[in-house]
This record gives structure tokens, C-alpha cells and sequence, in this order.
């Protein structure tokens, strides 16, 4: 075959898992190609403009533990950031930030740009070259004719695989926000023999900052104490002059207008015929489902500091563009706004993602691989904790290494592509923290715990992350030490104290550790009568001391049910299984064997319909081979 | 790696159901000789040596349950080559189930259908050729388990405790909604006192549901009944009334080591177990014939006692002796003779009576009424009430009431409720290890169905 150019690795698309799954191919060591449809939309964000929040948050942080860039590149360039259910208890705090849109997109393209390795380049792929027996990949073919040579392939198409907006009675073939469509690779997918599926998503209109009235909104800042995404981030450098949200409302009057339009709405006319998902629905399907609720939450959401773009979250829409302009003018706050763009829906294909193994790639083709909205996702961490797991593999399988897979009880990025590809999808897929079984495992405090070592491992943390995190866990140790050592003792000075900060006297001496475990008591308190440590504790490990001893006790539950889960994951199913063989299983567990091909008992136990009397005839069998 | 470490100690009654001479209770596992010992008194099992068989009792707390024979076999030779325990008891279907029962609440786990077979392969003890008919085994009993769980479940059963989960499920999906959706203010945030509240009703529905059980108990095998009294008093008539022609049933339980005549009495639709009626009858007085040492037996193991007293005749010492003896029972006592003029001074009476005439059939449907409001609150017209009667779903209703529990204790301690939530989760995936298997996502589902999110 005659390539323009050889590459290890190629991706395909410069969204979100795109740039991830890119950036650590390189950083792995293996040449990479970056191929974008357009170059002005790489890390490009087509909808809200934060990162974070509930679950979503937490992956950003186990993304920057492994090794990867998201985090990094949204401290850098954040308008207000906030600590979301600091009310509730350790394992559901997430951080969100408000992000420059523009600025995370050119601070994340000149990081990809700089890369070592790494090639971006504008082009669009039409399609995979494989090898004689159609079983691997080996390079591709743009629109323009070039062929490149690859020894693995990533696709993160995003909404723009065969992607078509809607806004009305009007729908046409583009990518997100106006871009192109890509269309030949849809094709090509199919023609390969792919199960390809159709999803919806949409995003609500802009306005115009300087039109809006303030006075009628409620303000939503950012927080005064610090935090960031990643942990090499110091609170040196946390945003002073942080840029606010709006709270505002739909109002009756919104409602009439959108249902004396309800015959136009494309969702109910038959027009959107992908599954949108129900955790994002438009303000149309809203007030259908819930026609009761007479107002519905609405946040005004500033696209950046040096822009007059604002995102009106809550008001997804693909309304008729008219009936727009009259629902804006509805909104308290926006009754003289100025639409700069029109909300819209938008339809694309996904890669039915049961096809994929745990690594992301496809069972189909070796040394493919798919990551992001291409398998049924959405948001941009979602995107981007794939395309870290596919970028890494890609790279792994290039170099011959053996393969990395994060299992549900070490990250969020695990529970998602387990659930991914184990149940497969009917929806665009968000992680929720209800979707994890492990959550009071997997904090935002421990991140860094959990992965940074994994991500060594692969060769993805550098030397600074590395020092950094063992400089932070050999203080941890420390003062974990001191905590379970110094203590305090039933002597009368200590009873004055506890009593004057609310507490009972104490009947035997006890550890500051043990002090700390009653659920009221704070480290600063334990501080209070077993003295400062010889060494500033960082106020994140403190946390992690808090938490890790408070609810000592809920962990280690979490960690027994871990360990025997852990058991059933180490029993491997071999590759080229006969399922016809198993004659005793149910007829059921047996089609859905055949579907997804489980790779160890575990996985095989979390199928939906599959019993345990299936698992018990599976796991004699194994063991009789 | 072996896979016998993964397992927990399994239990299951390994004899077919249904009247047998003995039944037997087997425990495999490697706590096997521990759970056992911990409802047995005899000698120390945990020490006695291997391959032995063992006479003793088992009780529930204080509570006889049964006189046993335990044989002891530690691994590695033993049919599944881990310890093993069997207990063989005295054949009744209810003692049996209490034994199992008992071994559950003390940490066995429920053995799967074929589980002891698969047990035996995975340890190596079943060579290779068998490996296909031990599945076969697993999907034929699993088959067969289904079967009889499906017939064990009617439907109001599986109703209330999918009601139940369905509860549940709306707590969860508001702590939930509350968790991923944290700035969403149409969503009342759920406070630990909502939830403790929640909890508390929970706890309640599954106390009522177990306390079921043990009227499915009662209804199924009958209330152990003695009479007592002083010679003379009228047990005697009051057994025959008890005993008329149309409701006595008298059973001769063969193959049993106790050779007792036990009769059965209908009463408003309870079998009463009359126990020792022989010896009432050849010497109406049970407890001078007996001795006190027995008929304290038989008041200890009596699930009512009839004391019968002579309201013609002035209360003796003798009255008062049973009277003190019997106070802790559950105890009806019934003043006869009512058709005499009445000498008794009841004022000396603890407690509440009933007056009755044994000789002429007087006031006895009174005592049905108190036997009723007793074991069952008043409760006993409802024939078609949900009546827990499962092993299997009585140990998941346990397990998951200790969860419940266990959120209680967590929200006391000022915990926040996304960790209660770990628990009360826990709950309710037990409870549909009842109904069968849980509909993917379901918490999901009810998130979005009942909340209204999105951005």
C-alpha cells in the first residue's frame, strides 16, 4: 500500500477523547497522528461551557491522576469554579468549573500542537484501510485521497459521524455547531459491519450578555476557598476575580408558547427519529412530561471572559427558530435579550458499543478502537476518560504491552466502559454517581490514590506528577502515624476542653485517630489537643485523613465486597469460547454470551438476564478446561 | 488459587422435604463447625475430633429447639472437601426449617440449588467426566428450585414486597436526584431526618412482614398447648369440649423417640398441639403425675398454657403455685364451673381471665377470641394474608431488615445520607433477591421518570 506518511497511531477527531487519547499515545512514545475535520474546533465545547460536576467532576480528577490533560488544561482556563454537595458526606463532593470556552480550546490545541509526537493535521477520514482478511486495521484514507499508514486506529467522531441538525421543519447534514458531516466514515462502518445506532442531543440557544437584565436573575457565584482539578495545581493560583452564573425561570407564559407549537416541535412531529437521553431533555419535552410543574430552573452561563456569548442551561431546544425568539423573551431577565444562535437538536451515529472489549477495542477489527459520543456517551469527561483508555491501549497494543483496563472499583472511567460495554447503551450514556456501587471508593479526595500509580505504570505520569504524589503520600503516612500515636488522656485539662467544644469527657485515654472517628469531630479539633504536626499538612490531605478515618468503618465494607468481586474478575474466560458448547445454560444467558462475549466471570455475572445458576454452570466448565 | 476461599459457609437441609423419621441440616464451609457450635450445647464441636458423631441440643438462645445428633467431618475429607456439619434432627418439617433458619441468622448462607455438588467438583473431589451432569444437576434443581420459589410466592407476597421496594426505590431516587442534580431546587433535599423517618417506616413494613412468618408457622404445624390446673378443676372437660367429634384430630407421630399421644384441637382455626393428653386424661393431673420439674418443661416448651382454675372453690396454694409458675407464658387462664355458684376470689388474679363452663360449653369461643388476639393481634380473619413461610425469603427478609438497621444506627450517629444510602440500598437489592431478578437500571429509571432534570 502506498502511504503518504506512517503512523503508529491515528485518531480520528479532535473533540474531547480525541485530544486525550492522542496526547497519551504520544506521550507513550508512539507517533501519532491527530486528523480533524476542522482545526479550528479542536477541544471545542458545542455545548454547555463547564466541565465537572456531579460524578463528571470525579472523572476529571482520575483522568489528571493517569496522566491525562483535561484537568490541567480547565485550571488553566476556568472563569469560576465551585464545590458542588459540600453538604453531603465524602464520596459525593464533586468539583465544576465554568470554563473560557475559546481559551480551553487554544490552550488545549497548543498543548497538542507542542506535543512530541503528536501530528495535528485538518483532514477527513473517509475511510479504514484494512488487511487482506478484513480483520485489522491498517491505515486510512481522507476525502482528499491520502492514505496514511496506522498500526492502530482511535475514532472519536463525536456527533459528526453521519451527524444532522435540527431546528424546525428544518434538518441538514452538518457536525456540531455548522461544522462538516462525516459521512463516508458512517458509511464505511456499516459496509465494514458494524451495529451502528442513531442518538439525539441538543443544546439550547445563546444570548447576548449585554442584553440580558441582571436584576431579575438570582446571582450564582463562584466559591472564595480554593480547589482545582489537578493535582499539580496550587492554591497560589486559584482565579480571584471569578465570573458568575445567573439563576432564572420559565414562566407560564413560556409554557403556553412552546405548547401552542407543540405540532412544530420536531421531537413530537416525527422528524428526530434517534433516542435522545432522559437525563437531558429539551424545555419541549419537559413541560410534556411534566406538565404539572409550572416553572422550570434555568442558568444564564457566560461562554467566557471576552465573549457576549451567554448559554441559557435548561432550555435545550429544537423548536422552529421563530417560537426560539418567543421563548427567550419569555424568560425573566430576557424579555429584550438578543439571540446570537438558536438552540438545536442534533442526530448522529453510534457504535453500538457492546461491539467493544474493555479496552475500547473493537471485536471486530483489531487495532480499532472507538471512544466518546461514537459509543453512546455524552459530555465532555465521559469523552474524555475513553479516549485516555483508548489512547493508552492503542499505544500499549503498538508496543506489544499487555492491555489496561480500569475495573468499576478503581475509577468512574471504569464503571462507564464496563457498563458500556457489558449492557451496552439504548440512550446517550452519562455517568451518575448512583451508577457506581463502589462510590464511597471512588472519591474525588483519592483520586490521585487510585490511579496516579496505574498511570505510572503505563508511562503516562511524568517525573513531576510522580515526586509530587509521593511527596503528598509520604506526608499522608506520616500524619496518619502521628494521628494513631499521640493521644489524648482522661486528665482534667483535656475534660475542660472537650467540654467547652461540646463534647462528653472521655473515660480511657484515646488516640487522636480514634477522637477523629466520631463523625463531629474535625482534624483541626484533634489538632486542638494532640498539638500541630512538626510539617504543614496540605490542606488535601487533611481531607483525606478526614474522610478516610471518619468512615473508616462504610470503606472497609465497600473494600470486602471489592475483594470478592475481585475474585470473580481474575477468572478469565478464554478468548475463542464455544458458547454452544455449555449446554445446560439458560437459552438466554447463552444469546447474550454470544453478544457480548464476557471476558472474566465478573463481567459475565453483571450481564442483565444472566442468573447466577449461569455463572455457577460457567464457572464449573472453566474450571473443568 | 484456590476457589474455596471465595465461598461463604452454605447450610440447606439435605433430607426431601416432607415427614421423615429425621431430617438432616448440612452446613458446608470454613465456619461450618462455628456457626454450628453457636446454637449448639453438647460437646465443643469445634474441638471434638473428626468423623464423630455427637449428641446435643439446639437452642435458640435460652429456647430448646431440639435433641440432636451432630456429625462432625473436617476437611479435606468430606463430600466437598471443606468442613462439613450435619445436623439430624427430629423429622418435623418445622423443627427442621427452625434449625436451617437458625444456621442462617448465625452466618450460613442459603446453599444454591446443586451447590454442595459444585462445591465437590471445584475442590477436586469430582473428577473431570463428571463435570457435565454436575451442571446439568445445578440447572435441573435450579429448574425445579424456581419452580417451587414461583408456587412459594403468591401473589400477594411478591405484591407487598415489591410495594416495599417500590418505596424504597423513591427515597433512593430522591437521595440520588439530590447527589447528581445538587443545584436542582424543585427537588426537596432529603435530610437525614426525612430519611430516618423513611427508614423507621421501612423497618416497621419488615418487622410486620417477619412477624408473618412466624403466624404462617403457627397456622402451618399449631400452637403447642398444655393444660394445667389441680386435680378436679375440669381439664378433663375441658379437653373433651376442646376434642369434639368434629374438630379433634388425633395423630400417632410413628417413628418419633417420644412415644406421646398428641391430639389436635381446631380453635377458630388454629391447630392447638394438645400436648400430654394421655397423661391428662389417665390422671388429670398433670402435674402430680409429671412432677414440677416436668410440667416447668412443659410450660417452657408450650407456645400456650390453659390454666384451668375452679371458680366454685376458693383459690388453694396449690392455684397460686401454677399461677407463679406459668406467669411468664403465654397464658390464658380460665375460670370453670361458672354454671356452680361462683367462691373464688378473683381479686387474688393477676391479669386477665375468662369464665367459662367446660361441662356445659360456655363462654369458650371467648377463649378463641384470646388465643386469637394473642399470636395474631386480632388479625386472624385475613385467610389470604401475606404469610412469609420461606426459608430462603425469611433469611433475605432478615438480612435485609439488619441492613436497615444498620442506616438507623448510621443516621443516629449523624452520618450523611449519601452512607445511609449504602445500606438502605442494600436493603432493597435484597428484597429483590425475593421478587427475582431486578430490572437493569431501575434506580435510574425512577430517577429520571420521577424527577424532572436536564440542562
Amino acid at each position: 500500500m502506498n502511504f503518504q506518511e506512517n503512523y503508529d497511531v491515528v485518531v480520528i477527531g479532535g473533540g474531547h477523547a480525541g485530544v486525550e487519547a492522542s496526547l497519551a499515545a504520544a506521550r507513550m512514545g508512539s507517533k501519532t497522528l491527530l486528523m480533524t475535520i476542522n482545526l479550528n474546533m479542536v477541544a471545542f465545547m458545542p455545548c454547555n461551557p463547564s466541565i465537572g460536576g456531579s460524578a463528571k467532576g470525579i472523572v476529571v480528577r482520575e483522568i489528571d491522576a493517569l496522566g491525562g490533560e483535561m484537568g490541567r488544561n480547565i485550571d488553566k482556563t476556568y472563569i469560576q469554579m465551585k464545590m458542588l454537595n459540600t453538604g453531603k458526606g465524602p464520596a459525593v463532593r464533586a468539583l465544576r468549573a465554568q470554563a473560557d470556552k475559546d481559551e480551553y480550546a487554544d490552550s488545549m490545541k497548543n498543548t497538542v500542537s507542542d506535543q512530541e509526537n503528536l501530528t495535528l493535521r485538518q483532514g477527513m477520514v473517509e475511510e479504514l484501510i484494512l488487511d487482506e482478511e478484513k480483520k485489522k486495521v491498517i491505515g486510512i484514507k481522507t476525502s482528499t485521497g491520502t492514505k496514511y499508514g496506522a498500526k492502530a486506529v482511535i475514532i472519536t467522531t463525536g456527533t459528526a459521524l453521519r451527524g444532522e441538525i435540527i431546528i424546525g421543519e428544518l434538518k441538514y447534514s452538518s457536525g456540531p455547531n455548522n461544522s462538516l458531516s462525516s459521512i463516508g466514515l458512517a458509511d464505511n462502518l456499516r459496509e465494514i459491519g458494524f451495529e451502528i445506532g442513531r442518538f439525539k442531543t441538543g443544546t439550547p440557544p445563546r444570548v447576548l450578555a449585554s442584553s440580558i437584565d441582571y436584576d431579575k436573575t438570582e446571582i450564582q457565584p463562584g466559591d472564595e476557598a480554593p480547589n482545582h482539578f489537578s493535582f499539580m495545581s496550587s492554591d497560589e493560583n486559584y482565579l480571584k476575580d471569578q465570573i458568575p452564573c445567573w439563576l432564572t425561570y420559565t414562566t407560564e407564559n413560556s409554557h403556553t408558547i412552546l405548547r401552542g407549537n407543540l405540532h412544530r416541535a420536531p421531537l413530537f412531529s416525527g422528524i428526530v427519529k434517534g433516542v435522545g437521553p432522559r437525563y437531558c431533555p429539551s424545555i419541549e419535552d419537559k413541560i410534556t412530561r411534566f406538565a404539572d410543574k409550572p416553572r422550570h430552573q434555568l442558568f444564564l452561563e457566560p461562554e467566557g471572559r471576552n465573549t457576549e456569548e451567554v448559554y441559557i442551561g435548561g432550555l435545550s431546544t429544537s423548536m422552529p427558530e421563530d417560537v426560539q425568539f418567543d421563548l427567550v423573551k419569555s424568560i425573566p431577565g430576557l424579555e429584550n435579550a438578543q439571540m446570537m444562535r438558536p438552540g438545536y437538536a442534533i442526530e448522529y451515529d453510534v457504535v453500538m458499543p457492546h461491539q467493544l472489549r474493555p479496552t475500547l477495542e473493537t471485536k471486530l477489527v483489531s487495532g480499532l478502537f472507538t471512544a466518546g459520543q461514537t459509543n453512546g456517551t455524552s459530555g465532555y469527561e465521559e469523552a474524555a476518560g475513553q479516549g485516555l483508555v483508548a489512547g493508552i491501549n492503542a499505544a500499549l497494543k503498538v508496543q506489544g504491552k499487555s492491555e489496561f483496563i480500569l475495573k468499576r472499583s478503581e475509577a468512574y472511567i471504569g464503571v462507564m466502559i464496563d457498563d458500556l460495554v457489558t449492557k451496552g447503551t439504548l440512550e446517550p450514556y452519562r455517568l451518575l454517581t448512583s451508577r457506581a456501587e463502589y462510590r464511597l471508593i471512588l472519591r474525588h479526595d483519592n483520586a490521585d490514590r487510585r490511579l496516579t500509580e496505574i498511570g505510572r505504570q503505563v508511562g503516562l505520569v511524568s517525573d513531576e506528577q510522580w515526586e509530587h504524589y509521593q511527596a503528598k503520600m509520604a506526608q499522608f503516612d506520616r500524619e496518619m502515624k502521628r494521628l494513631n500515636s499521640e493521644k489524648l488522656k482522661p486528665l482534667p485539662d483535656t475534660q475542660e476542653k472537650l467540654g467547652k467544644l461540646g463534647f462528653g469527657p472521655i473515660k480511657d485515654a484515646l488516640t487522636g485517630a480514634e477522637f477523629l472517628k466520631r463523625p463531629e469531630v474535625h482534624y483541626n479539633e484533634v489538632i486542638d489537643f494532640i498539638g500541630q504536626a512538626p510539617e504543614k499538612i496540605d490542606r488535601t490531605v487533611i481531607e483525606l485523613i478526614e474522610t478516610e478515618i471518619t468512615y473508616e468503618g462504610y470503606i472497609k465494607k465497600a473494600m470486602d465486597q471489592v475483594d470478592k468481586m475481585h475474585r470473580l474478575e481474575a477468572k478469565r474466560i478464554p478468548k475463542n469460547m464455544d458458547w454452544d458448547k455449555l449446554d445446560s445454560i439458560a437459552t438466554e444467558a447463552r444469546q447474550k454470551f454470544k453478544k457480548i462475549n464476557p471476558e472474566t466471570l465478573g463481567q459475565a455475572s453483571r450481564i442483565s438476564g444472566v442468573n447466577p445458576a449461569d455463572i455457577s454452570i460457567l464457572m464449573v466448565y472453566l474450571e473443568g478446561k | 488459587m484456590t476457589l474455596t476461599q471465595e465461598f461463604d459457609t452454605i447450610a440447606a437441609i439435605s433430607t426431601p422435604l416432607g415427614e421423615g423419621a429425621i431430617a438432616i441440616v448440612r452446613l458446608s464451609g470454613t465456619d461450618a463447625l462455628k456457626i454450628a457450635q453457636s446454637v449448639y450445647k453438647g460437646k465443643n464441636l469445634t474441638q471434638v475430633a473428626s468423623h464423630t458423631i455427637n449428641y446435643g441440643h439446639i437452642f435458640e438462645e435460652k429456647r430448646l429447639v431440639d435433641e440432636v445428633m451432630v456429625s462432625v467431618m473436617r476437611a479435606p475429607k468430606t463430600f466437598t472437601r471443606e468442613d462439613i456439619v450435619e445436623i439430624n434432627t427430629h423429622g418435623g418439617i418445622a423443627v427442621t426449617q427452625e434449625i436451617l433458619q437458625l444456621l442462617l441468622r448465625n452466618g450460613a448462607r442459603l446453599a444454591e440449588p446443586g451447590e454442595f455438588t459444585k462445591r465437590a467438583f471445584l475442590n477436586g473431589r469430582i473428577d473431570l467426566a463428571q463435570a457435565e451432569s454436575v451442571m446439568d444437576l445445578i440447572r435441573a434443581k435450579t429448574d425445579k428450585a424456581a419452580n417451587i420459589a414461583v408456587k412459594q410466592l403468591d401473589g400477594s407476597l411478591s405484591k407487598m414486597i415489591n410495594n416495599i421496594r417500590q418505596e424504597i426505590l423513591e427515597s433512593l431516587a430522591q437521595v440520588e436526584v439530590n447527589i447528581d442534580y445538587p443545584e436542582y431546587d424543585d427537588v426537596e433535599t432529603m435530610t437525614s431526618q426525612m430519611l430516618l423517618e423513611k427508614t423507621a417506616h421501612f423497618e416497621q413494613l419488615l418487622e410486620n412482614l417477619l412477624s408473618t412468618a412466624k403466624r404462617g408457622k403457627i397456622l402451618r404445624e399449631g400452637l403447642k398447648t398444655a393444660i394445667i390446673g389441680r386435680p378436679n378443676v375440669g381439664k378433663s372437660s375441658l379437653l373433651n369440649q376442646l376434642l369434639r367429634e368434629e374438630k379433634a384430630i388425633v395423630t400417632d407421630i410413628a417413628g418419633t423417640t417420644r412415644d406421646v399421644i398428641t391430639e389436635f384441637a381446631n380453635i377458630g382455626g388454629v391447630p392447638l398441639e394438645l400436648v400430654d393428653t394421655a397423661g391428662i386424661r389417665e390422671t388429670d393431673d398433670l402435674v402430680e403425675a409429671i412432677g414440677v420439674e416436668r410440667s416447668k418443661k412443659a410450660l417452657a416448651e408450650a407456645d400456650l398454657v390453659l390454666l384451668v382454675l375452679d371458680a366454685s372453690n376458693e383459690l388453694t396454694d396449690k392455684d397460686l403455685e401454677l399461677l407463679e409458675l406459668s406467669k411468664n407464658s403465654n397464658r390464658i387462664v380460665l375460670l370453670n364451673k361458672t354454671d356452680l355458684p361462683e367462691k373464688i376470689d378473683s381479686t387474688q388474679i393477676s391479669g386477665d381471665f375468662i369464665r367459662i363452663s367446660a361441662l356445659k360449653n360456655e363462654n369458650l369461643n371467648a377463649v378463641e377470641e384470646k388465643i386469637n388476639q394473642i399470636f395474631f393481634a386480632g388479625e386472624i380473619e385475613a385467610k389470604d394474608a401475606t404469610v412469609l413461610s420461606n426459608a430462603r425469603h425469611i433469611s433475605i427478609v432478615e438480612e435485609a431488615l439488619k441492613a436497615l438497621k444498620e442506616a438507623n444506627s448510621g443516621l443516629a450517629l449523624g452520618l450523611p445520607v449519601d452512607l445511609i444510602q449504602v445500606d438502605v440500598t442494600r436493603c432493597w437489592q435484597l428484597l429483590g433477591e425475593i421478587t427475582g431478578e431486578a430490572a437493569p437500571d431501575e434506580l435510574i429509571t425512577q430517577l429520571f421518570s420521577q424527577f424532572c432534570l436536564g440542562k
